[in-house]
């Protein structure tokens, strides 16, 4: 594909990123739907039903219900951080797609420190919690955020250090390598379980998902860091915080569960029966998002399933669980690979 | 070749840039399209109903402060971990690169048999 | 002008109006995030010079971790106005000496740059760019460096609770 000439490869990257932030965006609505779908069948009710089929165009209606809403500024904020905070929280929860290979084909960049890049990015989203926290000069909003950005920063160590077994076996910081060092290999899950779950853990806990919500605890904090904020501005951090689930989910996919290769055993039998370009196009975006989906669904299972952490829980879990059982992973995962 | 390297990042500057505009757009529209019609109580700090007591921003917790220490702390630790991670069994002799980081990271666990020993890690 | 010299002359520019901005302002959290886009555009420097995984490191580390502690202490501490002014005045003659120190290193790099001695050639930068480059130095020729970071942060650690400790003695009454 190097070889079409500047102008149309140009063309190509523009279509790409606008694909990939297309994707990024309408997952949100989706992922609300599915959410309020599977809560609803678990807790034995039937979640939305009445906009679109099924609800299916309820989200939407939220969106536009929200754009309508009155736009408050509050007295005693800061304006300027007040009005850039959404921003801060919505610009690095998109930016870790640019690196994100959902398919051969689509990604924006492959580059060589594509792991380093996603975890440095996803780190400054902690700017938008603290700012929203502060310039709102409320007490919950302020105590929200810092909660919430403790319990990020403590939950980045274990995400940082149960990334490095799946790189002692890939060689390489590159995501696309990662997923050709799969193709070769294993799905990393099998020699990285440990790192797996590790990962998994400390991602519920950097995206505030139940059972690691407290940030957001109603019952002590009305809302968290963003009691204040109404209208789009609200929707801004509303959205950041599920294009980071899905990102989390993305990046697990692709380090752990073989980003865009095919299921061993059913994938060839599918693919045996489709065309040949619908083969090399079609299905490794069709897996992946398999995959992804079924993290989604995982999200929504875990959230009615476990009791909310207190927040010493939460930090000892942080600190004096998932960190000594990451470096513990690193070393087993050096031993195995040494002995072998 | 640096070059190149640096046409590989272009996308992702122009995504970042994209990114910016839309979370902008959004954020003016809002202000643009919504209701206006504010009034002092609207206004006023939330506090379940109460009228504010003090200014918010106020002293906190020097826990939060030193969670944020041992976080940078960890996370250069973590750093020295992905080149690392990277070649450690392409080193010659290939224990030579397992046997360094071993004593890298004991080094450090000294340090954070300390902090569990001081409470810090408990929070309560 | 080439694509390069453009975003050159951009970060560059960003670097130096940040910096400013984040010492003249009053309000201490502005301050703080005015230097956050300062270190953002300076790993766009090192990105520009080929050495992507420093670039990549200069976020995680400087703005992701540094500038969250910076945020904290100015949380916790939570001076008034008219004490920082008073703390600042207190450090002028400092400032001074330290604006004096860097303006000589200025002006000795410019010169050495403006002249340069032909024998100075120096190992196309691009080649530290990937992390297996910069790991094949560090684990190797500079092991003993690596071994002594590990014991700095060891060193660190005591110090952060030491003066955690003291901060919170000094509340109680």
């Amino acid at each position: 594909m190097e070889n079409l000439g500047p102008t149309l490869t140009i063309l190509l990257t523009l279509v790409r990123i606008v694909l990939v932030m297309t994707i990024a965006l309408l997952s949100v609505p989706v992922m609300v739907w599915v959410e309020r779908k599977v809560s609803g069948h678990i807790q034995n009710r039937h979640g939305p039903l009445y906009v679109g089929p099924i609800g299916t165009l309820q989200p939407f209606a939220d969106a536009l219900k929200l754009l309508l809403k009155e736009d408050i500024t509050p007295a005693n904020v800061d304006k300027t951080l007040y009005y850039l905070a959404p921003l801060m929280a919505f610009v690095p929860a998109l930016m870790t797609f640019s690196v994100i290979p959902f398919g051969p084909w689509l990604k924006i960049a492959d580059v060589n420190i594509g792991v380093v890049l996603i975890l440095s990015v996803s780190s400054l989203g902690i700017y938008g919690l603290v700012m929203a926290g502060w310039s709102s000069n409320n007490k919950y909003a302020l105590l929200g955020s810092l909660r919430s950005s403790a319990q990020m920063i403590s939950y980045e160590i274990a995400l940082g250090l149960s990334v490095i077994g799946v790189l002692m076996h890939s060689r390489s910081l590159s995501l696309v390598q990662i997923v050709q060092r799969q193709a070769e290999t294993t799905w990393f899950v099998i020699p990285q379980f440990l790192g797996f779950v590790l990962f998994t853990v400390a991602a519920f806990a950097e995206t505030n998902r139940l059972p690691f919500d407290l940030p957001e605890a109603e019952q002590e904090l009305v809302a968290g860091y963003h009691v204040e904020y109404s209208s789009m501005k609200f929707a801004m951090f509303f959205m950041s915080e599920y294009v980071a689930m899905l990102s989390q989910a993305c990046v697990l996919t692709v380090l752990f569960l073989g980003g865009w290769l095919p299921f061993p055993i059913i994938g060839p039998l599918v693919e045996g029966l489709l065309p040949a370009v619908v083969v090399e196009w079609v299905m490794p975006l069709f897996w992946f998002f398999l995959k992804v989906g079924g993290f989604m669904f995982f999200y929504v299972w875990v959230r009615w399933t476990f009791p909310r952490l207190r927040y010493d829980q939460l930090m000892a879990l942080g600190w004096k669980v998932l960190l000594p059982l990451a470096l513990f992973n690193v070393f087993l995962t050096g031993f195995i690979r040494l002995s072998l | 070749m640096q070059e190149e390297l640096i046409l590989g990042y272009l996308p992702i500057l122009v995504f970042l840039i994209i990114v910016t505009c839309v979370g902008a757009g959004m954020i003016i529209a809002s202000a643009l399209i919504g209701r206006k019609n504010p009034n002092s109580e609207k206004i006023s700090t939330y506090e379940c109903g109460m009228v504010p007591i003090k200014d918010a921003r106020q002293r906190f917790d020097v826990r939060f402060y030193l969670i944020a220490m041992l976080f940078i702390l960890f996370d250069i630790e973590v750093v020295f971990l992905y080149p690392w991670a990277v070649l450690f069994d392409r080193f010659n002799p290939v224990i030579f690169g397992f046997i360094e980081m071993v004593l890298f990271i004991v080094i450090l666990l000294f340090g954070y048999i300390y902090i569990w020993r001081k409470g810090v890690l408990s929070w309560s | 002008m080439g694509l390069q010299s453009f975003l050159f002359y951009y970060f560059a520019i960003v670097i130096i109006a940040t910096a400013a901005l984040t010492v003249s302002r009053r309000n201490p959290i502005h301050s703080v995030m005015f230097l956050v886009p300062c270190f953002i555009h300076t790993a766009g420097l090192f990105l520009l010079l080929g050495a992507e995984f420093l670039a990549a490191i200069q976020v995680l580390v400087y703005t992701g971790a540094i500038m969250v502690l910076y945020l904290f202490v100015v949380f916790l501490l939570d001076l008034p106005s008219f004490r920082i002014k008073k703390i600042t005045h207190q450090q002028t003659p400092l400032a001074v000496l330290a604006g004096l120190v860097l303006v000589v290193q200025i002006i000795v790099l410019t010169v050495v740059a403006v002249f340069p001695r032909p024998a100075a050639e120096v190992k196309a930068p691009y080649f530290l760019g990937n992390t297996e480059a910069v790991g094949a130095s560090l684990y190797t020729t500079f092991l003993f460096p690596f071994e002594l970071a590990s014991l700095v942060l060891l060193v660190a650690i005591f110090g952060a609770v030491v003066l955690a400790r003291r901060e919170r003695g000094e509340e109680l009454p």
